[in-house]
């Protein structure tokens, strides 16, 4: 088993395989979409050369995967390939001794009235659309949530052609910290992304509101309009402080979810909701690397600065002869402080509790409202995510607690929130059929 | 352990098991306090499918508490309705029936012999032919060779279920306690229990019901008198919520040799049945004998494959999870349920195996007869402590 398998092929899990294919070991890059790049490639400046990968780099693209299992010396890597929907997935079992887990992150939505309305999405799924397919989410489009990233989200929207009426950030972060030459922004604009999205949002006439929230949306088939309000320091809403808008879509994002459920299975620890790593990027699990969104959300320089120190590390786990990779650990080193200070700069308050009312779902695949949640809660002193889903109902439908895992963990006040539902060890749905299926295992080299 | 102050009997596991023991105690005018390292309902009966089963016991002891379990429950649920009022008992109860399926020839001898006995024994079960039983459930396979149905089969859902039981017993003025673990017993001079040990605290009590679920087995051998109580690994899968798809609990007739078999190696059975969202849940596999966590994707395929034996539609349908869990299980395959004889005030309510959910009501009752001397619902005997194949000597 001389080989790496790479899970995810976004500036992560690219760059661990280059890095990794450098030293002359074989690897194998994972990912279920179709094309390398992962959630940055929509990214005009700098995805093509990003997503460029070497020759000696086997990729399989549209290749989800569902499971890992532990083998001696190794793990077991459970891939199904092809379309989604297609009838024909192909499936097979790749062994590898070094694993890399570049799964990333999702951007976080906070439920609210009328959250479950057509037009509401994230700012990620927003800005993909922008940048995928040039395709606006809406003509007149709210921005809100907390964090720098927003404002990139806003930029796609405007460059696809919307109008953005405003970004609502929830938060107010230390005046200047963006912008503070040598801040904790300092190590990830130097390609100037910051500066060129500010200049297009001013020139668009997009109006950044501070500790402001879009906390109900309204409309019949889809949303027709929101409320806004000014928030207190616990972002609870400031009396007297509503104002209406007339939008038909509202892109939301509080953070960020790591993708944890290949972690997970592999039984990797975590650390504040994130896997831990060391230097090298090793995971509590010998063999099990983690680079990228999936150890901390600090951007896709700092993502690749980890994939590239992750692959040298996998390639080293081999018994390649392998350099130091000092250039992308200083520059990881850079991205951590940044990071850090970002996730110091944008917390989550708990105010947003007070934004639902009784019959606000909770959880959208199985409706269950905020009223009837809480009962439930209450009757049955609930002290885990799987009774808690048991209980209520919510988290257990189709996204399995994807999208509202964290919320409804935090709502019920479990003591362990981030990973409460990242406890899958299907990380992708198959169909029943496939599992039944015999496939070919490749053992490798 | 501010708060505690003492009770007649401490209840340590507030699974269905100890909260169907704590709700039957406090029924009968008892003081209970139950205690959980955890939370209600978080371990074992978090995993149940919540069939409360009939024909899946083979006559004698364990047919006879799983029927008295399902004259039981709906009783129960009356009397938890009565005194917790409108909308806090619904517990999802749904007498659906279940249909044992064999398809092949081979299997229809041992099916027939299983249920002239279960009929012998009282238990209602009709023969259907093919037709009749594609009739009732649509999408069964093809390849039937023979079906019998038990319309007294039951289920529901465990861990409101517990919630239930628990409500009863804060109502009648009991306490639940979660994070609280029972580390030891605490003895009198004459041997005879005194208290439950929680780290530095002991909570006085004159008896304790040790309903510690897979865990029993550990927790007897902490205070001396060990039961032979083993986890038991089973996985489930569930699938994305379909219309309609099964009404009733179907399972292949291999099913009740795979419960009583030995744990050598794995034993898997198809078993398939709809949850109220509209999910199926596929089961079922028993192996091993520790608490091991790790994914077997084997164990995931043959359970795709039984499933797809019964219900070859299943095969385009998308499974959203696997989730495990661990049976205790004794030797001979029956509850412990009584004192123990090697220390006077200590009580053992465990060893349910794949079936504690169903035996619960059943259980709770046996065990308040016991403690009050009343008339047993029934024979207590073959579930005694001190039977060979489960009291074990200490420090063995
Ligand atoms: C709205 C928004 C705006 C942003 N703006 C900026 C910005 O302006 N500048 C910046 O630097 N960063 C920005 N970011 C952050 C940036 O996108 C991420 O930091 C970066 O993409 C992280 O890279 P990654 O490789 O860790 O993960 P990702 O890019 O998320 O890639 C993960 C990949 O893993 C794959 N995957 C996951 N699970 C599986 C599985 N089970 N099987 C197969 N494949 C799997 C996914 O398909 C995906 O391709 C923004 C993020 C958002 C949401
Ligand atoms: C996959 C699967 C499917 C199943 N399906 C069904 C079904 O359809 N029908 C059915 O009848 N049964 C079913 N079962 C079996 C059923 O779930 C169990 O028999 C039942 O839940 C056992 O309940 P319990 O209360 O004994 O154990 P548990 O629910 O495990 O409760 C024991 C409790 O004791 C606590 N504890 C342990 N040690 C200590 C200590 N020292 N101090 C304090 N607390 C402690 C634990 O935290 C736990 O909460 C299934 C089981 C599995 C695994």
């Amino acid at each position: 088993m001389r080989r790496v398998v790479v899970v995810g092929a976004g500036p992560a899990g690219t760059a661990a395989a280059r890095a990794a294919a450098s030293f002359g070991v074989e690897v194998v890059l994972i990912d279920a979409a179709p094309t390398p790049g992962g959630r940055h490639r929509w990214d005009a400046r700098g995805a093509g050369a990003r997503a460029e990968l070497p020759d000696e780099v086997e990729h399989l693209p549209e290749s989800a995967v569902w499971a890992i299992e532990p083998v001696p010396g190794g793990h077991r890597v459970h891939v199904r390939t092809g379309p989604v929907d297609g009838p024909e997935r192909t499936g097979r079992a790749i062994e590898a001794r070094a694993l890399v887990l570049a799964t990333g992150a999702h951007d976080r939505a906070l439920p609210f009235p009328g959250w479950d309305l057509p037009g509401v999405c994230t700012a990620g799924a927003a800005r993909a659309m922008a940048r995928d397919q040039g395709i606006a989410v809406g003509e007149r489009v709210i921005v809100a949530g907390t964090g720098p990233f927003l404002l990139s989200a806003a930029v796609s929207l405007v460059e696809a052609g919307a109008r953005v009426t405003a970004i609502f950030e929830a938060g107010d972060p230390v005046p200047g910290f963006i912008t503070r030459p040598g801040g904790a922004l300092a190590g990830w604009t130097k390609a100037g992304e910051l500066a060129r999205y500010a200049a297009t949002l001013a020139r668009h006439d997009v109006p950044l509101c501070r500790r402001s929230a879009v906390i109900a949306a309204f409309g019949k088939d889809r949303v027709e309009a929101v409320l806004a309000a000014r928030l207190d320091r616990d972002w609870r809403p400031v009396p007297h402080s509503l104002r209406r808008f007339e939008v038909d879509a509202v892109a939301v994002g509080f953070g960020f979810t790591p993708q944890l459920e290949l972690a997970v299975a592999a039984r990797c620890d975590l650390e504040d909701g994130f896997v831990a790593v060391n230097a090298a990027q090793a995971t509590s699990v010998p063999g099990v690397f983690a680079a990228g969104d999936l150890t901390g959300v600090g951007g896709a320089d700092l993502a690749a600065a980890e994939g590239a120190v992750a692959g040298a590390a996998a390639a080293k786990l081999l018994g390649a002869r392998v350099r130091a990779p000092i250039g992308a650990m200083r520059r990881v080193r850079a991205g951590r402080r940044f990071a850090a200070a970002l996730a110091e700069a944008y917390p989550l308050r708990p105010g947003w509790r007070e934004w639902l009312r009784e019959d606000t779902p909770v959880c959208r695949c199985e409706e269950v409202a905020y009223g009837a949640f809480r009962r439930a809660v209450e009757e049955l002193d609930v002290g885990d995510a799987r009774v808690l889903e048991l209980a209520t109902g919510a988290g257990l439908g189709l996204c399995q607690g994807r999208i509202c895992g964290r919320s409804v963990a935090e709502l019920a006040g479990l003591p362990e929130t981030a990973d409460a539902f990242a406890r899958r060890p299907i990380a992708a749905p198959v169909r029943l059929g496939e599992l039944a299926e015999d496939v070919p295992v490749d053992e490798g080299p | 352990m501010s708060g505690i102050e003492s009770a007649d009997v401490v209840v340590i596991g507030a699974g269905i098991i100890g909260a169907a023991c704590a709700e039957a105690l406090s029924a009968a005018g008892v003081r209970v306090l139950v205690i959980d390292r955890g939370a209600p309902a978080g371990a074992t009966t978090a995993s149940g499918e919540g069939d409360v089963l009939v024909s899946d016991k083979e006559p004698g002891p364990a047919l006879e508490l799983a029927a008295a379990s399902r004259r039981r429950w709906p009783e129960l649920l009356d009397e938890l309705r009565e005194l917790l009022g409108p909308g806090r008992a619904e517990i999802g109860w749904d007498p659906k029936g279940g249909l044992v399926v064999a398809t092949t020839a081979e299997a229809v001898g041992p099916l027939a012999a299983l249920t002239a006995a279960q009929r012998a024994a009282g238990v209602a079960v009709e023969d259907l032919d093919a037709d009749r039983a594609r009739e009732m459930e649509p999408y069964l396979t093809e390849e039937l060779t023979a079906v019998a149905h038990f319309p007294d089969d039951a289920q529901l859902q465990p861990v409101p279920a517990t919630a239930a039981l628990l409500a009863a017993l804060r109502a009648r003025g009991g306490e639940v306690h979660s994070g609280v673990m029972a580390e030891g017993i605490v003895a009198d001079r004459a041997g005879a229990v005194a208290g439950v040990r929680t780290g530095v605290d002991a909570i006085p009590c004159r008896a304790v019901v040790n309903a510690c679920g897979p865990w029993a087995g550990h927790f007897s051998e902490t205070v001396g008198a060990p039961v032979d109580v083993l986890p038991r690994r089973g996985m489930v899968l569930v699938t994305a919520p379909l219309p309609r798809f099964v009404g009733r609990k179907v399972y292949d007739s291999g099913h009740v040799d795979t419960v009583a078999g030995g744990d050598a190696e794995p034993r898997f059975s198809a078993v398939v049945e709809s949850t109220a969202s509209g999910t199926v849940l596929i089961g079922s596999s028993r192996q091993g004998t520790s608490f091991d966590e790790g994914l077997e994707v084997e164990v995931l395929r043959r359970l795709a494959r039984g499933a797809i034996g019964l219900f070859p539609r299943l095969a385009g349908v998308p499974v959203m999870r696997a989730y495990g869990g661990f049976r205790p299980c004794t030797p001979d395959r029956l509850p412990v349920i009584g004192e123990d004889p090697r220390m006077p005030g200590l009580w053992h309510a465990t060893g349910h195996e794949g079936a504690g959910i169903g035996l619960a009501a059943a259980t709770g009752r046996l065990l308040a007869d016991l403690f009050t001397g009343r008339e047993p619902v029934v024979d207590p005997e073959p579930f005694r402590v001190d039977r060979p194949e489960v009291a074990l000597e200490a420090g063995a």
